[in-house]
């Protein structure tokens, strides 16, 4: 099954009931999907929206009122959704929202990038907030974690990034979907109007300094729990590497093959996968420089997460980067070299 | 004793904080009487926007959400997709609809959601401290108008709810005023008929109110009010836009 359709049937399984979307490609047939399967899944609602914008407030309606609610789109389109990302992250809100990432900046191309990294873990919007960040690897993944999605969103009242590329999105692999529990999301989060008891109010603007500033911190302890409890990690070949690369999403496959190529030269280099792109796997990174020196960040951009990887690694250890942005797949072969290269270096 | 004047139910027990005349008063109370007369405060979910009204949510006691600036329309159609049965509103400035949220206002129309508009129309951005609106009439001085609003320059004043008045989705829009007891009356009954056509299941309703603004056009209230008839009812003309509430909805 396809990639981005996988996407689709995942969420439908997970409960979303509501679905929002602006065309754009690489990511339409997930939009497509939801138009023909939505409406067939029990109280679902699609909505082809005017825009990004009205999308994600159309989500941020529906969620407000008790849905599980899920907007996706690729690049330009998640540029114009962060004002309503902030706004849900400020409302204590649960979303879904998929980045089917491409070439950019600006319109750029229709193919597989890793260029919003930095978008999407930073928060993306204005103000002092994050989202959480899955960065699936393959189809069956997109499946797991876009189930996993809507229970991190309800469990924290967050919303949920599923930032992949292009290439995840097009790509066609066999995939089974596992039942997910039943939605356990606690009404007095809802507004459904007060009925018989009090009127209750949701809203992003708090006036006063000291109030603010108490939200703010709130909503950062909040990411501290995070942080702590939801890091996912994949490890592959590290048990006698010399030599790790950190790579996530289409990077990290492109990189196993590259692995297995330089493994069967007698190379002995190893992979990190980050799943969770925010919270970062810091620990994880710090572990393995307490015996590995060579760590190489590998993307699809100029080098993003390699920010977080020299945060995490400092002085410890040393970090080369190699990444082709724009749209361009690097091959296994091409990596193969890179490491190759690096480890004649040392 | 018999009484005959009190609080509606529907209005918090707090003061407002718009100035001395403003319309959101005013506009408040009626939505609030609607409401109560109605007898839908229990399923009533009313949005407010970013504008003088975006603490609507400390005076209606009914459940509140806040939109970011324009996006009423689309919060709305969120909200009202998901639970049919509630009567939504959005609240929303001249500014807030007719600039910023022109795409989703225009297309929730456009889909026809059941949902209902109240459109605060005051010539004026009020709370970021009197730019010129979509709605600024020619020659009116605004901060960034200082001359006068020029059509050549700044635009002409958009006439937005004669515009969704031409999109089949659209089933009643009333424009009308608060600047006196009768225009306040005829308002009421306005609001009332909106909420009664999604009540019915009709479609999109809207009333535009044309609302006194006296601290950003430096007036006071009463010559505020004047003007509202003298001078602003001119170029937005009070009545009825569009009324198919006879007809039966189409499928
Ligand atoms: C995205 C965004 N841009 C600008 C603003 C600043 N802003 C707040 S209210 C407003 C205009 C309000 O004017 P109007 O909608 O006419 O409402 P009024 O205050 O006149 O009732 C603006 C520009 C904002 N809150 N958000
Ligand atoms: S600035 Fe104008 S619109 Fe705002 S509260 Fe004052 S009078 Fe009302
Ligand atoms: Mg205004």
């Amino acid at each position: 099954m396809q990639g981005n359709r996988v996407i689709g049937e995942a969420a439908i399984r997970a409960g979303c009931r509501f679905y929002a979307g602006y065309p754009i490609t690489p990511q339409n047939e997930l939009t497509e999907y939801m138009a023909d399967n939505m409406r067939r899944a029990k109280g679902g609602i699609f909505i082809q929206a005017e825009s990004e914008i009205a999308a994600i407030n159309m989500v941020l309606g529906a969620s407000a009122a008790g849905a599980r609610a899920m907007t996706s789109s690729s690049s330009p389109g998640i540029s114009l959704k962060q004002e309503g990302i902030s706004s849900l992250a400020a409302d204590e809100l649960p979303a879904v929202i998929v980045n089917i990432m491409r070439g950019g900046p600006g319109l750029g191309n229709i193919l597989p990038s890793q260029g919003d990294y930095f978008q999407a873990t930073r928060g993306g919007g204005h103000g002092d907030y994050r989202t959480i960040v899955l960065a699936p690897a393959s189809v069956q993944e997109l499946a797991d974690l876009t189930m996993d999605a809507f229970e991190l969103a309800d469990r924290y009242r967050n919303p949920v990034i599923i930032l992949a590329d292009g290439m995840m999105g097009q790509m066609m692999e066999p995939v089974e979907f596992h039942a997910p529990p039943p939605r356990r999301y606690p009404e007095c989060y809802v507004l459904k109007g007060m009925g018989q008891g009090k009127s209750k109010f949701i809203r992003a603007l708090i006036l006063d300094a000291i109030r603010m500033e108490e939200h703010n911190w709130k909503l950062y302890r909040k990411y501290q729990v995070i942080a702590q409890k939801e890091v996912r990690c994949e490890t592959f070949w590290t048990d006698d590497a010399e030599i790790l690369i950190v790579a996530y999403g289409t990077a990290a496959r492109i990189a196993k093959g590259a692995i297995k190529r330089s493994r069967e030269l007698g190379l002995p280099v190893g992979l990190i996968r980050p799943i969770t792109l925010w919270p970062f796997p810091t620990q994880v990174l710090q572990g393995f420089a307490a015996r590995v020196d060579d760590f190489l960040v590998f993307e699809m951009n100029t080098g993003q997460m390699l920010e977080d990887v020299q945060l995490a690694l400092g002085n410890t250890a040393r970090i080369q980067f190699y990444g082709r942005p724009g749209g361009v797949i690097p091959t296994p072969a091409e990596l193969a070299k890179v490491i190759a290269y690096q480890l004649r270096k040392k | 004793m018999k009484n005959i004047f009190s609080r509606p139910k529907s209005l918090k027990k707090a003061a407002f904080h718009y100035c001395a005349g403003c319309g959101h008063s005013i506009t408040h109370r009626l939505i609030a009487e609607a409401i109560d007369e109605l007898g839908i405060q229990d399923r009533a979910i009313g949005i407010p926007p970013a504008g003088c009204a975006v603490i609507a949510y400390n005076y209606f006691d009914v459940d509140m959400l806040e939109a970011p600036h324009g996006r009423g329309c689309a919060v709305a159609t969120g909200m009202k997709r998901v639970l049919p049965d509630r009567i939504i509103f959005s609240y929303q400035g001249d500014g807030d609809l007719a600039a910023i949220g022109t795409a989703e206002t225009m297309h929730a129309a456009n889909r026809g959601e059941n949902i209902t508009v109240i459109f605060i129309n005051n010539a004026v951005y009020g709370m970021t401290g009197g730019q010129m609106a979509p709605t600024t009439l020619l020659g009116q001085v605004s901060t960034t108008t200082p001359p006068g609003r020029s059509a050549l320059l700044d635009g002409h004043p958009i006439h937005l709810s004669e515009i969704l008045g031409q999109l089949p989705g659209t089933r009643y829009i009333e424009r009308c005023a608060v600047n006196s007891p009768a225009n306040i009356t005829r308002a009421k009954r306005a609001i009332k008929k909106a909420f009664k056509c999604q009540m019915d299941g009709a479609g999109f309703s809207l009333v535009e109110i044309l609302s006194q603004c006296p601290t950003n056009w430096k007036m006071t209230p009463v010559n505020a009010c004047r003007w509202v008839t003298e001078t602003m009812a001119k170029e937005f003309p009070l009545g009825v836009i569009k009324d198919l509430k006879a007809q039966a909805p189409t499928s």
